[in-house]
Order: C-alpha cells, then structure tokens, then sequence
C-alpha cells in the first residue's frame, strides 16, 4: 500500500516513514505541508494519505483543509489526519461526504504502533477511524433521550462502533464474543431507531449520523 | 541657620522675582480670562430666549474656559513651578455630547471659579505687590528727590509738610521715609511670595482635579495596568504551551513511537529484555499522557483555537463522571474570560470527581445579554468550601481578576453547585 505522509516536525516525520515502512507501507512521498501535500498527492496518486492539522505557514489548520481537498477531488484516497487534540467539529468536517476511508487520531496514538498501523490499513481500506477521546466528546454533546435508554454497556459498543472498529475488534476490546457484540449492536439500534447497516462504514456513519456529527 | 540670609537676601532672590512677576503678569491674564468668560456669559443669559443660543454660547465659552485655564497652568508651572494635572476630556458619543458633559462637570465650574476669582488674587494681589514695591523703591529713594534730584529732571521738590501735617523735608524726615523705604523693600518680597502662594492654592484647588476625580482617574489607571498584566500572563501561558508542543512534545512522541517500534522489532529478544522494552514503552507512553495534560492544565490550544464550547467538550469528555453539558455563548467573550471559565469548570469538575464522590455532573454555560452565567452541579456529599484546601480560594481569586463573581452552594450531604458570573469583556 502507497502512502504520502504530511508532518512539518522533522523529527516526527523521519520517525513516521519509518514506522510506516515497517508496517510494510510504501511511502511514496513526505512532505512538510499543505500545498506540497497536495501537489505530492496529484502526482503520486497513494492509497492513503497521514497529515497533520497544524502545518506552515498559518500553523492553525492548513492540514484538515487539504485532507477535505483530497476527499472531495480523489474520494478513492483514504485519509488520516493526526491533531495535537481532537475536536468534534474537524470529525464532523471529515465525515461530511458519503465516501469512506477516513481517520482521526490524535498524536499520541501513533505510540501504540500495532494499533497505529491497523487504523491506519482500516481507512486505507474504505474504513473509518475515530479516536476514542472524539467518540467521548461526540456522546457528551449528546447525554440526553434517546441515549439514555441505552445501557452502560450499550454505550460502550456504540463507542467502539463509532471509533470505526469492526464487530472482532469490538469484540477483542471489550473481551466478550462476536455475538454477544451482534446481539448488542441490534440492541442499540432498535432503541435510536436506526435502520441496520451493511457495511461497517455506513453503520458508523449511522451512529454519527445520531450523534448529529 | 539660613534663615537670616534667606531674609536679607530675599529683595534680590529668585523665588521673589518670580513670585512678583507671576502675580504681574497674572494680573493682566486674569483681566482679560474674567473679561471674556463674564461677557460670554452675559451675552448667553440674556439672548437665552431661544434653546439654540444655550448650546452656541456653551461652544463659545467652553473652548474659552478650557484655553485660559491651560494659560494659567502653564504660567503656575513656569513661574512657580506649580503643576497642576490637566483636565481629561470627556468621553461623548458626538461633539454635542461631549459639550454637554463638559458643561455639567463640577470642574467646569470650578475652572470658571478660578477665572473670576483670579480678578481678585491676581490683578488685585499684582496691584497691592505693585504698590509695595513702589513704595518701598520710592521711599527708600526719598533722599534723591527730597533734596536735588527733582530739580534736574524739573520735577517739583517735596513741599514742607504733608496733608497731614507730618514733615516731609528735613534730615529727619527723610530718614524716617528711607528707613520705612527700606523695610517695605524687606517687606515686599514676603508680599509677593505669600500672595503668589495664596494664587497657586487656589489654583490647585479649582483648576485641578477635586479627591474624587483624582480617585476616578487612579481606578482607571489601575484597571488598564491590570487588564494588560492579565493579557501579558496569558500570553506567557500561551507562549509556553506552543513551546512545549514544538519542542518536548513532539520528541516525547518520536520517542514512544520508537520504543513502539522496537518492542516489535526484535520478537526474538530473550523475555527479560523484551519485558523491559515493553516497560519502557509504557513509561514513555506515560510520561506522554501526564504531559498532555500538563500543556492542557496550562493553556488549551483548543480553548485558543475554538473556544469555550469545544473547550469545554473536551474536559466533560475526559472526566470521569459522566457530565451533561449545554453551551449557549453567542459570541466568545475575551480570552481572559474564557482562559477562566475554563479552569473554573476543569477545576470543580476535578473536585466533583476526587473529594465529593459524586456519580453524575450538570454544566451550562449561558449569556444574559450583560454577563456569562456557569453553573457546575454535582451530586455529590457537598461541603465543599473556599477554605477547604481543594483550590476553590485560587479558582475565587481568578474570577475575582475579571470582575467576576463566584458562589458556592454546597450543604453536607450535598448536592453542590458553584455558580460563576463572568462579564463579557475584561475591563
């Protein structure tokens, strides 16, 4: 898998196309910011794309605004956009179009490079990414009816559901079996009366959709 | 022991010169300021039938009022080096307002006091200096005149005796006028000084600001040295916090992120090392985390970039309680007042969650149309007090800083509420 890499810190940057190349990614080009990104993702046409929000020269969100160009013009280039702090309203940015392959992590997630990679492959794939702390934020907006009906442990495989992890992987989190987190999704969705979705992305575009994301 | 030379010198010293030549010079200004301000307004009362001759006649005589008194404050400073604070202008939305707040503050009138006042200090203190001084040089010259002088200038000589009666020629006589002569001379100079002090009182008492002013002007001064101390903090805070994100920060992450690597790296290592590796990691992770919240604690980039609501999103998010939230700012107020909503509701949410054992929180955050009310509600087992050790004092103390309010509602047994009035804009 092809990946153009967007980080304006130096140090960062040689690290990630290390990780990456570890990961058994090809990094077909890393650059410092937003208007090289974008020239580098015309040119090389990667399966996925990681920035940065904060990139030169305005160091406010040059990154984000480039990663929605990438989705709007090449909606096959899946995108992973890494912040300093995650916010609601960049996510809902992010997941405004239909068309999946979309992440957002804050930084610190790439420490844990297992998961990293696999979030990382998820997009790559079509899938959809969310960091738990955004997930957390989107269900504060939200603490009222419907929600409330859910259970404690509802709310946790809506969670999940929403970061964009697949039934396994709620599974393997929460350590319970597939069909106990089948059983739990169908739960959830009968309560917020949403109809069952196919795919995994379209289901937690479901959920976000509720969450009015 | 200066002070017999300080009388002996004083016909000739510098102080008595300028004090004549302040009350001289005063003398002529105070005729034509008491002139002018009581022909203007003369001419204003008596064509007062019509309502536009009041506010003309103010243009006229206000500008008039201000000009002499800034004459005069120039003439106290440099003559006797007096100085008098100016008077400020006055705050109006137009030219008209502007007019009308002048014509209505005390110290107008307290300036048009002066002006006709000074007609009698001055033109009358010049006039009374004047003739001591004269009498002083002419009696004490009485000897020239007396005998020879006038002859040569064709001036008629001092007859023999006076209308009184008294005797104006003669050794004796002369001696007597020279001797008076000269001690008037003496006398003149404390004349002058003293009337010349008694003007400068007087000025300083009408032309400048009354106690109540100078207070005003102080508290003004001091809230503007106060809002610019609070913006230099903040913007230290800032300062730090995007340091701390270029720098430490982003080598904290390449470090984790490596240790991540290589615990993956060399599967194969024996166990003890990988568990150390693995440690490492953790450590590294660790130490990430606490840093986050650290720069978090200090100065939230979000709170910067986008403000309270989503600020404020991301502390309900990450407490552990779970916390209900309503944010309803139609526009963000100043940034001293957002960086201290913040902590107010990072900080009692902290409390909520440590020392009242509380299992659900209530924050909302709304505008009246003058102030931002916040109100943070716990269940929890109450108590809490400013005194109570648990940072409520400081969080006070910050809300104090912006002319805000802080309540704490907290019985034992609960539940507690702090409610928090903040103005809009920092002063």
């Amino acid at each position: 898998m092809r990946v153009v890499l967007a980080e304006d810190s130096v140090l960062l940057r040689e690290g990630l196309v290390r990780l990456l190349e570890r990961g058994g990614f090809e990094v077909a080009a890393a650059v410092g910011d937003a208007g090289t990104l974008l020239r580098a993702v015309e040119e090389q046409m990667p399966d996925v794309v990681v920035t940065d929000v904060r990139m030169p020269p305005g160091h406010t969100d040059e990154g984000l605004r480039a990663a929605l160009v990438i989705r709007r013009q090449w909606p096959k280039v899946g995108v992973l956009v890494l912040s300093q702090y995650v916010e609601e309203h960049y996510a809902a940015d992010l997941l405004s179009t239909e068309a999946g392959g979309v992440g957002y992590l804050l930084k610190d997630r790439v420490a844990d490079v297992a998961d990293f990679l696999d979030g990382l492959r998820r997009v790559a794939g079509g899938g959809t990414v969310l960091d738990p702390e955004v997930v957390a934020q989107l269900l504060v907006r939200h603490r009222s009816d419907p929600l409330d009906r859910l259970t404690p442990r509802e709310m946790e495989v809506l969670a999940l559901m929403a970061e964009g992890r697949s039934n396994s992987g709620i599974a393997a989190a929460l350590v319970v079996s597939e069909s106990a987190v089948a059983k739990h999704i169908n739960s959830i969705f009968a309560k917020l009366d949403l109809a069952a979705a196919d795919s995994d992305h379209r289901r937690v575009l479901a959920v976000l959709r509720f969450l009015k994301v | 022991m200066t002070w017999p030379y300080e009388v002996l010198r004083a016909p000739w010293s510098a102080r008595t010169w300028r004090a004549t030549s302040h009350l001289v010079i005063g003398g002529l200004v105070a005729i034509v300021a008491a002139g002018t301000i009581l022909a203007l307004c003369a001419a204003v009362l008596t064509t007062a039938i019509s309502i536009v001759v009041i506010p003309v006649g103010l243009f006229a005589l206000l500008p008039c009022v201000r000009w002499f008194t800034a004459v005069q404050r120039s003439r106290f400073e440099a003559f006797l080096d007096v100085r008098i604070p100016p008077v400020p202008a006055y705050e109006g939305r137009t030219a008209l307002h502007r007019l009308f707040a002048e014509a209505r503050a005390p110290r107008t009138r307290r300036q048009i006091g002066f002006h006709l006042l000074s007609l009698l200090l001055e033109t009358g203190g010049a006039g009374v200096t004047v003739l001591v001084w004269s009498a002083g040089f002419v009696l004490t010259t009485s000897f020239v005149y007396g005998e020879g002088l006038p002859a040569a200038f064709g001036v008629q000589p001092l007859p023999e005796r006076s209308v009184h009666g008294w005797p104006l020629t003669g050794t004796n006589a002369l001696t007597a006028m020279t001797v008076l002569g000269v001690a008037l001379l003496y006398v003149a100079p404390w004349v002058a000084r003293g009337l010349a002090g008694l003007d400068a009182a007087a000025a300083e008492a009408l032309l400048g600001p009354n106690r109540a002013e100078e207070l005003t002007h102080q508290v003004e001064t001091l809230s503007e040295s106060r809002a610019a101390v609070l913006a230099a903090a903040d913007a230290e805070r800032r300062r730090i916090e995007r340091d701390l994100h270029d720098g430490l920060q982003q080598r904290l992450v390449s470090l984790a992120m490596n240790l991540g690597m290589t615990r993956s790296m060399f599967p194969d290592l024996p166990a003890p090392a990988l568990a150390a590796i693995a440690e490492h990691h953790e450590e590294a992770k660790q130490a990430l985390t606490e840093l986050r919240d650290f720069v978090r604690g200090l100065h939230p980039a979000v709170l910067n970039d986008r403000g309270l609501d989503a600020a404020l999103t991301g502390i309900a998010a990450r407490s552990p309680l779970p916390v209900r939230l309503r944010v309803e700012l139609p526009e963000r107020p100043a940034p001293a007042v957002e960086a201290v909503a913040y902590f107010v509701v990072s900080e009692a949410l902290a409390n909520a969650a440590k020392h009242a054992k509380a299992t659900a929180a209530e924050v909302t955050a709304d505008h009246d149309g003058e102030k931002i009310h916040l109100v943070i509600r716990d269940d929890g087992v109450g108590g809490a007090h400013p005194d109570g050790g648990t940072g409520l004092r400081g969080l006070a103390q910050r809300v104090a800083s912006v002319d805000g309010t802080l309540h704490i509602d907290s019985p034992p047994g609960g539940p507690t509420q702090i409610i928090v009035e903040l103005p809009c804009a920092s002063s």
